[in-house]
């Protein structure tokens, strides 16, 4: 048996043919006896589920997000003192693309909107977010017991068209929240689209949604990129709640008002499930979209006397 | 369907399993296992070949008995098994010298199934919340038991490409728990305390000994073709598995440079078991499932089997078993004329 092995010991072991079986090595992570085996039939009866949690296949609880409502909500309806126009633009069944401008150290967004249209409509909305957030330890665990689920393509498709479900994302990605407190609300780059395409293979609207108020809740003073990369974070932000509040800052936003305004739905008029779509009409939609929302923002900062008040 | 099937890995675990199950079903006249060793379970009618581990005697076996299916169940999805190298030489020359032995000129082989793992998806942030089969991972490879899998799945792709006429069926297997079966996770559930990363609680998918053989069973009598992923249905996380079985969990650093080492091997944690344990794995199952599979446990179920065993084994001292084996018992069972009709033996 010339068989060429490293020549360690377990391995000119496990190669000795003569070996008895239970010499070998590896034995220990086997059972010695093997009792004939009697292939049980799928019987049709119900098979029995001893799950003791009610963690689901995207890592939510529905307990962890029933403490998180009730911690939020007085953020949401005291501290930002949230307003909605244009709610009844999402629909109350089928799957449906939410995309939203994103601002803000630390975005207070994401959880408005999810804790927003929960409360408000009763749907819970999955919000999506970059996959750095599932190599955070605790973060990323309380993410996804809270309903985050990380931003892939395959995620979306499996929650809008398999699962009829509402789904949230910023095209802009870091982009968005990185900015400093000068360039706000001046939407950045969308991506590359990538929320058009899934919507499209979906078969879903997309939903614009303009928020007002991000920016103020946690404006970034000015950022440590040096020590962004040391850490391995997208950005290292220094805000003005950190230098106000010192520690406090990390978690504390300021109470800025929540104005949020639902546009009218992107239906895409396409067929889904195709495997590639054309560049060029996901590009130009994307940018119109991403124009709308500018519009949008533009046009409540118009109407917008304070800050803090509205 | 299948008359004539080579099992390869005759003297492992599944191996083993593989040829009792195939021996009691009357329609396959004549089984082969194929081993590097004594095999550990006596055979009621298969012949076993002895073989060194990458099969190069494989060719003249098939030529010589016709066999029609091969059954490829030794693939080592385990790295705290073998040694690294010893790894390479089954799974990838092991499955290529079987692959150019199917594939030789004039060859009767009809079918072959290729027990594979979920391990070749990789477990990593960026992954999607579930794989389906034909989804490319998101990592590069990293351990060495995933490259090996990887590399004879691609062999397997390759074959079934340039041979259109044989029928190829690949299984990725979720991570096993079950009566018997012992692996690196069951060792860690069965004690007091049982490692976690801090900060993880990653989602799992399990599968019951007994589904791997059934799923095995399932493809070879069916003739089915294809690649499948195999798992419980359900995920769990991993607190969760720890509580049904009534382990402590006990947080491990997850950042690399406070890794304690030592600490790890205490814990028997194979690197890609590290991986697992802070983002998890989710397969999408309904391909497997359309093909008419339906499994005796879910996810949790398995857990739960596993965990039962152990404690009665625990307890008693013995292996938990409906049935023990007594040759002298089971051949009076098969043979005698005393017995009357099809009765369960």
């Amino acid at each position: 048996m010339a068989v060429a092995l490293g020549g360690s010991r377990p391995a000119a072991r496990y190669d000795d043919p003569m070996a008895s079986g239970r010499q070998v090595v590896g034995e220990k992570n086997r059972t010695t006896a093997i009792v004939p085996l009697r292939v049980t039939n799928a019987d049709t009866e119900e098979i029995e589920d001893p799950r003791l949690s009610d963690v689901d296949e995207w890592g939510r609880s529905e307990r962890t997000r029933a403490l998180a409502r009730a911690i939020y909500e007085p953020l949401y309806s005291r501290w930002f003192r949230t307003e909605w126009e244009g709610l009844e633009k999402i629909p109350d069944a089928g799957g449906a693309l939410l995309v939203a401008n994103h601002a803000g150290a630390i975005p207070s967004d994401a959880p408005v909107i999810m804790h927003g249209i929960e409360k408000e409509l009763g749907r819970p909305v999955y919000g999506m977010a970059d996959y750095f957030f599932r190599s955070v330890p605790v973060v990323g665990t309380l993410w996804a017991r809270a309903g985050g689920v990380s931003a892939r393509p395959a995620n979306a498709y499996r929650l809008l068209k398999e699962q009829d479900q509402l789904a949230l994302v910023f095209p802009e990605g870091t982009k968005g929240p990185s900015k400093s407190y000068t360039d706000r609300y001046q939407l950045r780059r969308f991506g590359r689209g990538g929320f058009v395409e899934i919507a499209m293979r979906a078969g879903v609207p997309v939903i614009p949604i303009a928020v007002v108020g991000s920016e103020e809740a946690m404006p970034i003073v000015f950022r440590l990129p040096t020590l962004a990369k040391a850490l391995g974070v997208p950005y290292f932000p220094v805000t003005a709640n950190l230098l106000a509040l010192g520690p406090l800052g990390v978690v504390m936003p300021f109470p800025a008002k929540f104005k949020l305004r639902v546009l009218d739905p992107v239906h895409f008029n396409v067929p889904p499930d195709q495997d590639r779509y054309s560049k060029s009409r996901i590009m130009e939609e994307s940018e119109r979209i991403r124009t709308q929302l500018q519009e949008a923002v533009y046009d409540m900062l118009r109407d917008r006397r304070s800050v803090w008040f509205g | 369907m299948s008359s004539r099937v080579l099992v390869t890995g005759a003297d492992t675990f599944w191996g083993g399993r593989m040829i009792q199950a195939l021996e009691n079903d009357p329609s396959i006249d004549v089984i082969l296992g194929i081993g590097t060793r004594a095999p550990l379970v006596p055979f009621e009618r298969a012949e076993f070949v002895r073989s060194d581990q990458n099969y190069s005697i494989l060719n003249r076996i098939v030529k010589a008995t016709q066999v029609d299916t091969i059954l490829h169940t030794f693939m080592i999805t385990n790295s705290g098994t073998v040694p690294r190298r010893a790894m390479h030489e089954i799974n990838v020359i092991g499955t290529m010298n079987l692959l150019a032995a199917a594939g030789a000129a004039g060859s009767s082989v009809r079918h072959i199934v290729v027990k594979s793992s979920t391990l070749v998806y990789g477990s990593a942030a960026s992954d999607p919340n579930t794989f389906q089969e034909d989804t490319v991972r998101t990592s590069a490879v990293k351990h060495s038991v995933e490259r090996a899998l990887v590399e004879a799945e691609g062999l397997v792709r390759d074959f079934s490409e340039d041979n259109p006429a044989t029928k190829v069926t690949v299984l990725r297997f979720a991570n096993v728990l079950g009566t018997h079966l012992t692996t690196p996770i069951s060792r860690n559930l069965a004690r007091p305390v049982c490692p976690a990363m801090f900060g993880f609680d990653p989602l799992l998918q399990f599968l019951e000994e007994d589904d791997v053989v059934r799923a095995l069973l399932h493809v070879t009598r069916g003739g089915i073709q294809g690649l499948y992923n195999v798992a419980g249905d359900g995920r769990l996380p991993w607190s969760e598995v720890a509580s049904i079985c009534g382990t402590r969990l006990v947080p491990l650093s997850p950042w690399s440079p406070l890794k304690i080492r030592p600490l790890a091997r205490l814990f028997d944690l194979p690197p890609e078991l590290e991986d697992l344990l802070r983002y998890g794995r989710g397969v999408d199952t309904r391909r497997f499932a359309s093909t008419g599979f339906t499994y005796t446990s879910t996810s949790a179920g398995a857990v739960r089997k596993f965990i039962r065993a152990q404690r009665l084994r625990r307890q008693s001292g013995r292996t938990p078993a409906s049935y023990t084996y007594e040759h002298d018992v089971e051949l009076f069972f098969r043979h005698s004329p005393s017995i009357v009709g099809t009765g369960e033996a």
